[in-house]
């Protein structure tokens, strides 16, 4: 710190700050890029390892040898769930009594704010069946889930007749020192949601449901699986919960570990591992494959049925077997297998799993990228925003500030508000309606400066727009990072596009090229850019007019996902960081 | 209570006197040992099987010279007795959780983990001291964790824990109760407790405790019981009685539509062979109440007994091993019971209870405790026990007790608070339960943030919140059953008469397992702290770099200088 405290040597730092204000600011922005892109590279990534000692050697002989049979149950229950046209209830319950278990029910039931047209549901009622393994000898303190959902159509039946094969494997076994809860529930994501607020007795999304009968204690880690043709060729693990909350890493450290062992292939994010690191495709490769898992993070969504249960703090991830082309198949004992082992090893915990990380990003399955890695790339997008500051002044633009949060709560509010009200004047459906709602308050936001510096006192002056554009930088700096520390992937993408505009944006640049670069930038185009760039990124590029109609479903399933599961993306895009882009695009026209 | 209709049930089919050796010069002590097996088919498909031990000794330990002369008294317990001044004794190891739901009410309940509780005489001056030393001694007779009861898990019950012997006393100041939920129970307790049997694990029914089976269970809980009793119905003199109980469920779960099987072989890997030499009873009793049709017992026995055990009639096969021809030609008794599988549902037990933690998040939460009275016409009270550590901080003006969606008024509340690091919360309360209904009792909480010393090895674990007690006399199903004219004679039946109108149940919840907020101690926590600091110190100098303002400072001007500023500021002129 001595180059700080000497004055001459200071000076020179700030006039060279000063001076070189605007390359330097280019060079951060482009290392930060730079760095993340790096973050892909193989040599530059830790290889996963087992943190968990309990868990460490994969020392646990599998032995489950009845997969044909939970197929054959499988398709019993699927015959029973096209005869019932739902969840065969009493089937199931009957069922999973005769393999020794404590069965009980939960029926739950939810309006949803509008119709939801990508799923058709709008008035959802159901029943989750849930039959508890009780283990020798345990005082009911402690408990692992394994959940398959009762999808519709002939999805998903391998997976609940391998649940059942598995509890009755499980229960003629001794050594369980955890109940083990066996969960089929309906509706994926909605009924799962009420069987959690159910066994913690919450209540956050206003959704009714039946309380549950029989627990058993603190659950320590779930798993959901989904399963639907007899063979497959892959499992695939998906991490990304609910607002972008990731399990801890040990959980993906121990299904890399037993697919190893027992010689599964195993793909992450559907990306098979590759050896070629350093040739230009095992790159890109693993750009792919890191990208793919940021913007899937980024959206906060549940991208499983095990992302609800990140918020009760349990360690929580979905494993979905993976049928193409390939010549290698794995049978329903083998995944029996795997999965009796990841059991007992979970089985053998001692402590909650904490040991490993909770931030990370992964470019392959066998490789990771810490939060120490990844969060310099950030700090070089926001250490633009703090060079940026200019000198600070009275606060004399609270107009602006108001009126774009105000802006910000319509945007919030209204779209669920006036549904009907829309729908008796335009001919659109009610998810439509609450859509393009949005979309036009979203776009009515952009004609507000021209009458909002009009209401302030000294009209456009040169202090003015600089004051507001201090206040709107250091909002930015600490809504990024507040964001980027609770879901990295969300905050970098926003950082990505709203830094630079941050940094240029003033009174006196060009104002319909700006204009055009502001709106380019804005939080929504940016969500219409990266649901192409998802497609592209999945290799199933679409056309415009798709990618137009997938973008409106992607803004109803957000504010779907906020009002049925307590997901925060929509609330932050509309209360934060919209208002804060409108504080910029007011800075543009400021005179 | 319920043990000693069991005995009642004993005593009918004729007990002998003691047949004990007493030298006739010296008036000694009269001493008794007996021994019993109850075994119950269960619902569920499981086996229950429930041992007592009891030693009767006419002895008084609190006398001036003290006793020294145990012949089947264990002498460690006697002295334990004499030197700790204790009344009355109860101590519990229990592996599992009793499954009320599919098992009914046990014999004698258990919370899981160690549960002590214990009377002293009144003559006993400082309680807590003595409290503390008899935890110890305890902890080594039975080497067990019990030295870790100290004053913050150690309550005082006003009104749930009364004594089970003679004496009516009602100064709780003489009762301690401890839990330790987390106590493990195994092969090491076993053996101690074992070695206070008169007979040892040599002879008699305690050759079918073997560890190795006995710890293959779904429940297991051993017990020890002090108290003492009348002589005789003119109760002018007490004897001491010491009762050691195991009670086990195996677990014979079989998937498929085979015929159930069970044997002692099977159970234990044990066959009896004989009763302890010094026991004057020995019994092995089958429960055959649920459908005696469809049991085969080999080898059969004509001996019947029945009994109302926990307000039920039960009827029970009696083998008296004391008797040569139970044996039978190969000299060893394998007991095989083979029975269809049942299709008749199980009597909803009247009363049960379960307990949970509600809520998310590490920083508030909820204990919901939800009671069951599944009578469908009597209600009946209950008394609820509560002792919840003082690192869960209780939000008492949030309890809440309702019934059927109405708020239920306690017509008793004794709360305790607790003080950090000192004493645990207290709560009882004296609900009345109506008739087939859900009772919840909740209060909120707060999650204490510890010293970090103060956090154990594994603190991700969670933290152990011990069982509810949950005491009450429940109606009997005999007297629900007003139609019961087939056994009984009319005239008897017409008022339910006293004794079996309700009974004892005493029943413990689930432990709960809590996290509380715990700092990592990991490595990448210091990396954070580290980083952080260091972000903090650059981002501090160089914000305060871009918006301080410098200048050079003014050299130090000479004297006068100074002086005829002075000067000039008092004349209100500037300075030079």
């Amino acid at each position: 710190m001595g180059l700080l405290s000497d004055p001459n040597r200071r000076r020179a730092l700030i006039s060279m700050l000063t001076r070189l204000n605007a390359p330097i600011c280019v060079v951060c922005y482009f290392a930060g890029v730079a760095w993340f892109m790096g973050l892909a590279f193989e040599p530059f990534t830790l290889r996963t390892y087992m943190s968990e000692n309990a868990m460490g050697s994969t020392m646990v002989e599998e032995r489950f040898p009845a997969g044909e049979r939970a197929l054959a149950t499988g398709r019993e229950f699927a015959a029973h769930k096209k005869k019932v046209g739902g969840m065969p209830v009493d089937w199931l319950v009957k069922n999973m009594q005769d393999r020794g278990l404590e069965v009980f029910t939960q029926s739950f039931s939810r309006t949803l704010p509008f119709p939801d047209e990508n799923k058709e549901r709008y008035i959802v009622k159901g029943t989750n069946v849930y039959g508890i393994l009780r283990a020798p000898r345990a005082p009911r303190t402690e408990a692992l889930v394994l959940s398959a959902p009762c999808s519709p159509g002939d999805s998903n039946n391998q997976a609940v007749g391998l649940l059942l094969g598995l509890a009755q494997y499980f229960r003629n076994q001794i050594y369980w020192a955890k109940d083990i809860i066996f969960l089929v529930n309906e509706h994926d994501l909605i009924g799962m949601q009420a069987w959690l607020e159910g066994y913690h007795h919450t209540n956050t999304t206003g959704m009714s449901w039946s309380p549950l009968q029989g627990r058993g204690g603190s659950i320590q880690a779930a798993l959901s699986l989904e399963l639907s043709s007899d063979v497959i060729t892959s499992l695939d693990l998906v991490l990304e919960g609910l607002n972008g909350q990731l399990p801890n890493l040990d959980l993906a450290n121990l299904f890399y570990a037993f697919c190893q062992k027992i010689g599964v292939l195993c793909t992450i994010q559907g990306k098979l591992q590759r050896n070629d690191w350093d040739s230009v495709s095992g790159y890109s490769h693993a750009v792919q494959t890191m990208m793919l898992m940021v913007m899937k993070q980024a959206s906060g969504r549940p991208w499983g049925d095990h992302g609800l249960f990140l918020r009760y703090h349990i360690e929580a991830a979905t494993i979905k077997g993976v049928n193409s082309f390939r010549q290698y198949k794995t049978d329903a004992t083998t995944i029996g297998r795997l999965l009796e082992g990841m059991y007992r090893k979970l089985n053998n915990l001692l402590e909650r799993l904490h040991q490993s990380y909770f931030f990370y990003l992964m470019p392959s399955l066998s490789h990771f990228v810490s939060i120490g890695y990844y969060m310099p790339a950030f700090g070089l997008l926001a250490v633009i925003l703090l060079l940026r500051q200019s000198s600070p002044g009275v606060l004399s633009v609270l107009t602006p500030l108001v009126i774009s949060h105000l802006t910000g709560v319509a945007l919030y509010a209204l779209p669920i508000r006036f549904q009907e009200t829309a729908v008796e004047h335009f001919p659109v459906s009610e998810t439509e309606a609450v859509v393009l709602t949005a979309i036009a308050i979203y776009t009515a936001g952009l004609a507000l400066p021209h009458n909002t510096h009009r209401l302030l006192s000294g009209e456009g002056t040169e202090q003015g727009w600089r004051v507001l554009k201090l206040i709107a930088v250091l909002y930015l700096a600490v809504l990024l990072g507040c964001t980027a520390l609770i879901n990295f992937s969300l905050g970098f993408i926003l950082a990505l596009t709203l830094v630079p505009l941050a940094a240029f944006v003033t009174p006196h640049v060009p104002k319909v090229l700006s204009a055009f670069i502001l709106v380019i930038l804005s939080p929504a185009c940016t969500l219409l850019f990266s649901v192409f760039f998802f497609q592209e990124l999945q290799e199933m590029p679409v056309s415009f007019q798709d990618g137009w109609l997938l973008y409106l479903s992607v803004i109803s399933q957000g504010i779907l996902d906020h009002s049925l599961y307590g997901s925060l993306v929509y609330p932050l895009i509309a209360l934060l960081v919209y208002p804060c882009w409108l504080l910029f695009w007011n800075i543009l026209f400021w005179k | 209570i319920l043990s000693a209709t069991v005995d009642a049930a004993a005593d009918t089919q004729g007990t002998s006197a003691p047949e004990t050796v007493v030298p006739s010069s010296v008036p000694q002590p009269k001493d008794d040992f007996q021994e019993e097996l109850v075994i119950r088919p269960l619902h569920s498909g499981d086996i229950y099987a429930s041992f007592q031990f009891r030693t009767l000794w006419d002895t008084d330990f609190m006398r001036e010279n003290k006793v020294s002369h145990y012949r089947l008294f264990p002498k460690s317990l006697g002295q334990v007795i004499s030197k700790f001044s204790v009344r009355e004794l109860h101590i519990s190891f229990t592996q599992g959780y009793w499954r009320t739901m599919q098992w009914g009410q046990p014999f004698i309940p258990s919370p899981p983990g160690a549960e002590l509780w214990v009377w002293f005489q009144d003559s006993v001056t400082d309680v807590d001291a003595t409290w503390k030393e008899l935890t110890n001694v305890l902890s080594g007779i039975f080497c067990a964790s019990l030295n870790f009861i100290d004053s913050t898990n150690t309550v005082q019950p006003s009104a749930s824990f009364k004594p089970l012997g003679i004496g009516n006393v009602t100064d709780h100041s003489f009762l301690r109760y401890a839990t330790l939920p987390r106590e493990i129970v195994c092969t090491e307790n076993l053996t101690p407790w074992k070695k206070l049997l008169p007979c040892g694990s040599k002879a008699g029914l305690a050759v079918l405790l073997k560890s190795e089976k006995l710890f293959h269970s779904s429940f297991h809980s051993q017990a020890v019981h002090i108290r003492s009793v009348c002589q005789d119905w003119q109760c002018k003199t007490t004897s001491w009685e010491l009762r050691q109980t195991v009670n086990s469920v195996f677990d014979l779960h079989n998937s498929g539509q085979a015929k159930r099987e069970w044997s002692l072989f099977k159970m234990f890997s044990r066959t009896l062979t004989e009763a302890c030499p010094l026991a004057s009873s020995s019994k092995l009793y089958i429960d055959i109440t649920d459908n005696p049709q469809q049991f085969e017992l080999s080898p059969a026995t004509s001996l019947l007994s029945q009994a109302v055990v926990l307000g039920d009639r039960r009827t029970f096969s009696v083998y008296d091993l004391t008797q040569e021809t139970t044996f039978g030609s190969v000299r060893s008794l394998n007991l095989l019971i083979r029975w269809k599988s049942n299709e008749g549902e199980m009597l909803r037990p009247l009363l049960h209870a379960e307990r949970y933690v509600a809520g998310y998040g590490l920083q508030t939460g909820e204990i919901h405790t939800l009671m069951y009275n599944n009578h469908p016409y009597r209600s009946f009270p209950v008394l609820l026990l509560d002792s919840v550590p003082w690192y869960l901080r209780l939000y008492i003006h949030t309890l809440s007790v309702t019934s059927k969606g109405k708020d239920n008024k306690p017509s008793y509340i004794h709360y305790e608070p607790s003080k950090d690091r000192v004493k645990p919360h207290l709560l009882e309360m004296l609900i009345q339960l109506p008739p087939n209904s859900v009772t919840e009792v909740t209060v909120q909480f707060e999650r204490a943030l510890l010293k970090w010393t103060e956090y154990p090895p594994d603190p991700n674990h969670g933290f152990y919140v011990g069982s509810s007690v949950i005491s009450s006399l429940v109606p009997s199903t005999v007297a629900m059953d007003t139609n019961s004219t087939r056994e009984r004679p009319l005239f008897s039946s017409f008022f339910p008469c006293k004794e079996e109108s309700s009974y004892f149940v005493r029943i413990y919840t689930e432990p709960l397992l809590v996290n509380l907020p715990t700092p990592d101690f990991s490595m990448p926590y210091n990396v954070i702290c580290l980083t952080c600091t260091v972000v903090a110190v650059g981002y501090g100098s160089l914000y305060n770099l871009l918006t301080r303002s410098f200048q050079i400072e003014e050299p130090n001007p000479g004297l006068a200088k100074r002086i005829a500023n002075v000067i000039r500021k008092m004349r209100g002129v500037p300075p030079l």
